[in-house]
């Protein structure tokens, strides 16, 4: 067994770089003869777009060209990854969303026009000076409004309303049946506040241009360089994939918001091409803040009906999904597939209808950001179930178990189609008892009573869909590409390794945590293994890194290339000790004659692979490296179980979170230090929405947080240490590691905790008509509850 | 940003020329122009930095007992060196974070006076004196609504002069994004009588709370302001809280400043 | 163009800038040192924070013509001669305490600050003073515990969290 193989916290080998400044992010190339593009965006959020003069501006001093929507009158739209079909079976509305704008805009911050110059400061003055005529018109924010007849954001498509999704259709009377009857009805409308991502890295893209070759790269900020790759190309500009080279390097942080193709990534690649200089556009963080794709968003109402003892007999839901102005590359996605098929949660309630409103809004585009729709779909479900224990007098841990999808049930087929391999719910649970010390509650309870505080307990389960995902599946529910993931394994020739992945990794160590898988599969160190992703020209097709698939699909890919090395392997190592290859095994690096002392080394076998001199030519080709490409058969189902302790303040309304546990079960650990890592992160982005984070918009459109200045990001002292733990294992059946994901689980369990928790707290003292704050639970708002 | 000429004189009287100069502004640390100068919202021609001048930096105490901390003296100074005025140097220490401090200055924050800085409370329920290269201004004539001084184009702040309360506490509930003042009280006790001054409520600026002054002139004790509640009139209303909202943490900080003394 | 001369991480550099350029665009297209980040337009992010004159500023809201004669450190100055990390880098790696890396070099270097001024800082006072330097992706659970670690403290106790 290798030191650093499967389930060793091994340090990751790429912190170096990032400690000593030697990382390589987008911002950090500059290209010979760079010039930089600064755009002009709108600032009112609806207007008609009559005239951009920019005759001033291409006559200042560095300026190279300026660019608006006509020239890119010719050339595609950024287009939508997902088409969502309606409950009448109708398709969604898909309006264009041209790279820059043309006759309108449609929100604070779209791209109008562009300036290219010799540098950053003359291509800002020169954006300052062109002039845009605009004839404001009324703006339309508010999801209810705009879908009763409220200002057209698209008028050419005739509605605000992209599609009305019905889910199940065929559950939907048995469903309302069901609340006829039913003892016990649990009614709550919320909110779940619409969040700015902010990687801490804003977007970056470079444009070059060979003209010699007619070769294109674009260096982009990007979480799956391959889909750029296809999207812009195949999609917008017209450019065959052999012509076109996308590089993610270094990405500091995505969240999702780094998955979608931008306008500004289409704009630098065209614009390298006809400036015939490299063209480079960095977002300042202001620009981040409305142009980067908004997450959540959703305006809900959900029943649960129960029958006497609290057992789920149906749950309903209402939604308002805000698509903002322009369909973004998933956004379709996001309010649906992933978030209606996890409206079963981790329980047995037997009929769910859920239905979904997607609509236009004048406001930023809004898509994938951690936990996509399954966030929104466990705070529903949990604070919903909280409320019913509390309208019940049941506890609600005693009503959660009760209503639990046993150990003895999986695999579970849901109402919601799809059908849980393995979990645990119970042993989460407990497992959460017992790290999150539940029975010294009281206790603490009272020594915050001493100091005048009100102390509360939040505690939910969760469950993710992750593994994204069976392409044959998400090809019936629309999704325009592939979900599988790919990896090339090339053995060389003294037995190193380099692995290249369609994954790609920005903050989850992968070039760490899969040389770790290899290690263990074949019995050589873990520094022998080398990874290579991010770039289109040596990595194969590949989906990229999200929805907490890597290991589970990329890592599963990486499994069966090298089963074929190892097979071939074997091969080469029969031939080597004149046995048959059947009878190779191969431990710790050694390929050894089953029942000999017979063997010979990894690194040998290698050798000879590449120096064939005695070899076997006739039934096998030189050479030891594999590509494998893996599509999985069903998704993952991490789950788990998290509390929250907070006191209030009851004379400020101000929330302290005093601790924060997570039992997670994310089946096999690979390296548990990069497992709890990316618990934490996901835990403070969740936090963070329940208590900080929100873009708020004015009725006119503008973005009332769009600087740090207003919008509230968590910081050190807004969190405690958190306490997790992932010793509840049951690993996902159909993946070869028995792995299920664990990027998102932290941001997806964490608000319903900690809102459960504040109402909890109020509750306790005697604030019993608070029975739901809507996030972020700011000071001013947990006061206003207070007060009613 | 505009282009500008940057000028980095080393003493006050260069400064002064330099000011003179159309369109010229002073630089103190730059933690507030240089974010503004970014958004393009100013455009100066010369940018005159005050950092260079010694005469300017530093924190005594002058024979009536005040505490005096020159214009150009950073939070970080004045949160290590004011510890003849405890209330002062804790309110400094609680500027913005550590790099912060390190940098900006106490002129550059009165004379910006931010609606939601801190400084201004203090200055004002001190009832200190801004001298500035050309004369002294009582605190009570300085702050002049928000963004708004008395300070005359191109006239630098060389020292602030606080007589030292015999009792005082800063109290700072940070609004959660920027971590300014979403409401700040300071209360200071004098042998005349006791000022309250409040910070990030108001649309006009920091200001006295007379009501409170009164009752705590009377009987310094949290429970002298329990039952009194500043009027919301005018106060800000932003995403952050309500008019009603700040105003109950007025009544609700000066309690606590008052039982901190 | 003006030219400025200061000393980075020991090393006497000098270059023409203009009145409006900032120290971190000094660093990262003067001197080619792209180690130090821009994560915002406002300085409250912290990604650029380095050392002047032994104190930490933001590079992001200091010009470098302000600097004239000034010591600057910055994160590639902080691994010792021979590319070994130092030992503030070194618990980052130990503990975790990154994962995209953007934010690390202002973390390192405020939390170096911070060990200068308060050698054995509390957990309470460790999260107090990064308060300026935001991080997306760790929770700040490891940053914390990296630091508290680096300055010689026990952290095996968090580790049970
Ligand atoms: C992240 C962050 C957090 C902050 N948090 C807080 C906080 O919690 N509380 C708070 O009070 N402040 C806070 N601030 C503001 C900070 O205190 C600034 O330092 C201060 O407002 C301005 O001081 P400065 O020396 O940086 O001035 P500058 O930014 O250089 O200048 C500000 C204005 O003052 C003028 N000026 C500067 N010096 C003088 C002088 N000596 N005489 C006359 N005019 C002068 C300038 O021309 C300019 O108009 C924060 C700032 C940041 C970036
Ligand atoms: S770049 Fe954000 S504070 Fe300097
Ligand atoms: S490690 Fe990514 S922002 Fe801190």
């Amino acid at each position: 067994m290798p030191k650093d193989g499967i389930g060793a916290s091994t340090k990751r080998r790429e912190d170096i770089r990032f400690l000593t400044g030697n990382g390589h992010y987008t911002d950090d190339i500059n290209l010979r003869g760079q010039t930089y593009a600064v755009f002009v965006r709108s600032q009112v959020a609806h207007g008609k777009l009559n005239k951009v003069d920019t005759s001033t501006a291409a006559g200042m001093p560095g300026v190279l060209r300026v660019f608006t929507g006509e020239d890119f009158a010719a050339v595609g739209g950024v287009p939508c990854g997902w088409q969502v079909t309606d409950k009448h079976g109708k398709v969604m509305l898909e309006p264009k969303h041209p790279v820059l704008a043309q006759g309108k805009v449609r929100y604070v911050g779209d791209a109008i026009a562009v300036v290219v110059a010799e540098t950053e400061a003359q291509a800002r003055d020169a954006a300052e000076a062109v002039v845009v005529d605009i004839d404001e018109l009324p703006a339309v924010i508010d999801m209810k409004a705009a879908v009763a007849g409220g200002p057209l954001v698209h008028d050419e498509i005739g509605s605000n309303l992209c599609y009305d999704w019905g889910f199940v259709e065929e559950n939907k009377a048995a469903t309302d049946a069901a609340f006829e009857t039913a003892a016990h009805v649990t009614t709550l409308e919320l909110v779940n506040n619409r969040l700015v991502p902010n990687a801490m890295e804003p977007r970056v893209a470079v444009g070059d241009y060979e003209r010699s070759t007619g070769q294109h790269t674009l260096y982009t900020t990007s979480q799956n360089p391959h889909v750029i790759r296809l999207l812009m190309g195949a999609f917008v500009l017209g450019i065959p994939e052999q012509k076109l080279r996308v590089v993610a390097p270094d990405v500091g942080g995505g969240f999702g918001s780094k998955i979608f193709h931008y306008v500004e990534e289409a704009f630098v690649t065209f614009a390298a091409k006809v400036v015939n200089r490299p063209v480079k556009w960095t977002a300042q963080r202001s620009e981040s803040f409305i142009t980067d794709a908004h997450g959540r968003d959703h305006v809900t109402k959900i029943q649960l009906a129960m029958d006497k003892d609290g057992h789920f007999l149906a749950l309903r839901t209402d939604t308002y999904a805000n698509m903002g102005a322009y369909l973004s590359t998933f956004a379709p996605s996001v309010p649906t597939w992933l978030h209606g098929t996890l409206m079963a949660g981790n329980y047995k309630t037997p009929l769910i209808y859920v239905n979904v409103k997607a609509v236009f809004t004048n406001t930023v585009p809004v898509d994938a950001y951690r936990g996509a729709g399954r966030p929104e779909a466990t705070y529903q479900l949990e604070r919903v179930i909280d409320k019913a224990a509390r309208e019940l007098g049941i506890d609600p841990i005693e009503l959660r178990r009760r209503n639990f999808v046993q150990p003895n049930e999986f695999p579970y087929q849901t109402p919601v189609a799809v059908v849980y391999d393995t979990g645990n719910y119970q042993a989460t649970m407990d497992k959460l008892i017992e790290i999150a010390d539940l029975a010294g509650f009281d206790k603490r309870r009272a020594e915050s009573a001493k100091h005048g505080k009100l102390r509360g307990l939040g505690v939910n389960c969760y469950i993710e869909a992750c593994g994204i995902a069976p392409s044959h599946l998400v090809g019936q529910l629309g999704a325009r590409a592939g979900l599988y993931e790919s990896a090339t394994v090339r053995v060389n020739a003294t037995g190193g390794i380099v692995v290249m992945t369609g994954s790609h990794s920005h903050g989850q160590g992968h070039e760490t945590a899969f040389p770790q898988v290899i290690a263990d599969m074949i019995g050589i160190p873990a520094d022998s293994v080398e990874i290579v992703h991010g770039d289109t020209a040596n990595t194969p097709m590949g989906m990229g890194t999200y929805g907490s698939r890597s290991l589970a699909v990329g890592g599963s890919a990486m499994v069966k290339a090298t089963n074929k090395i190892i097979a071939k392997a074997k091969k080469i190592a029969a031939h080597l000790l004149e046995a048959s290859d059947a009878d190779i095994e191969l431990k710790d690096g050694k390929f050894s004659v089953a029942g000999t002392d017979k063997s010979v080394d990894w690194g040998s076998v290698c050798l000879a692979a590449y120096v064939p001199h005695n070899y076997p030519l006739e039934s096998l080709e030189p050479g030891l490296e594999e590509t494998a490409f893996y599509d999985p058969s069903n998704f993952t189902y991490p789950a788990g179980a998290y509390a929250c302790e907070v006191e209030v303040d009851p004379d400020t309304g101000k929330v302290k979170i005093c601790s924060f546990a997570a039992a997670d079960d994310f089946g096999n650990i690979v390296n548990p230090m990069i497992v709890d890592g990316q618990v934490h992160g996901g835990i403070g982005q969740g936090i963070g929405q329940a208590l900080l984070e929100s873009a708020v918009y004015d009725e006119n459109g503008q973005l009332l947080s769009g600087s740090y200045m207003d919008y509230a990001m968590p910081r050190a002292d807004d969190v405690p240490f958190y306490t997790v733990d992932h010793s509840c294992q049951t690993p996902c059946t159909h993946n070869p590691l028995g792995v299920k994901g664990c990027g998102e689980a932290g941001a997806i369990g964490s608000p319903p905790a900690v809102v459960n928790a504040v109402v909890d707290a109020l509750q306790r003292a005697g604030h019993t008509s608070v029975t739901h704050i809507d996030m972020p639970l700011s000071p001013s708002r947990v006061w206003a509850a207070m007060q009613a | 940003m505009y282009a500008f000429e940057f000028k980095r004189p080393a003493t006050l009287a260069e400064a002064v020329t330099a000011l003179g100069a159309e369109e010229a502004q002073a630089l103190g640390g730059g933690q507030t122009l240089i974010p503004t100068l970014k958004q393009r919202l100013a455009a100066p021609a010369v940018l005159v930095s005050l950092n260079g001048i010694a005469e300017i930096k530093g924190i005594c105490t002058d024979d009536a007992g005040r505490l005096c901390i020159g214009g150009g003296t950073t939070h970080a100074a004045v949160a290590k060196g004011a510890g003849a005025y405890p209330a002062l140097a804790a309110l400094a220490g609680g500027i913005g974070d550590p790099a912060v401090r390190n940098r900006g200055t106490i002129g550059g924050s009165l004379a910006n006076n931010d609606p939601s800085a801190c400084y201004p409370s203090a200055v004002l329920a001190s009832g200190a004196t801004i001298v500035t290269n050309t004369r002294q201004i009582a605190a009570d004539d300085y702050f002049q609504g928000m963004f708004t001084t008395a300070l005359e184009p191109g006239e630098i702040i060389t020292e602030v002069r606080f007589p030292v309360p015999m009792k005082a506490n800063y109290q700072k509930f940070v609004q959660p994004a920027s971590r300014f003042a979403l409401v700040g009280v300071f209360v200071a006790q004098f042998k005349d009588g006791v000022r309250v001054a409040v910070t990030g409520a108001s649309t006009g600026g920091v200001f006295r709370w007379t009501e409170a002054e009164r009752a705590l002139s009377a009987n310094f004790s949290a429970a002298a302001v329990k039952g009194l509640k500043a009027s919301a009139d005018d106060l800000i209303a932003d995403i952050h809280g309500g008019a009603d909202y700040r105003a109950h943490l007025i009544g609700v900080l000066t309690g606590r400043a008052v039982a901190a003394c | 163009m003006p030219k400025v001369t200061m000393r980075v991480n020991g090393r006497q550099v000098s270059g023409e800038v203009e009145g409006r350029t900032l120290l971190v665009q000094f660093l990262r297209e003067g001197l080619e040192m792209t180690g130090t980040h821009v994560g915002c337009d406002t300085s409250q992010c912290g990604a650029c924070v380095v050392h002047v004159n032994g104190a930490a500023m933001k590079s992001c809201t200091t010009f470098a013509l302000d600097l004239e004669g000034a010591e600057v450190k910055t994160i590639e100055g902080m691994a010792a001669a021979d590319g070994s990390l130092g030992v503030i880098q070194q618990a980052f790696q130990d503990h975790h305490g990154l994962q995209c890396g953007f934010c690390t070099p202002g973390m390192v270097m405020s939390a170096a600050a911070l060990l200068a001024e308060n050698p054995k800082p509390t957990e309470a006072e460790v999260r107090h003073y990064l308060e300026g330097n935001i991080c997306r992706c760790t929770g700040y659970h490891n940053i914390v515990k990296a630091v508290m670690a680096a300055s010689g403290q026990d952290v095996s106790a968090i580790a049970a969290e």
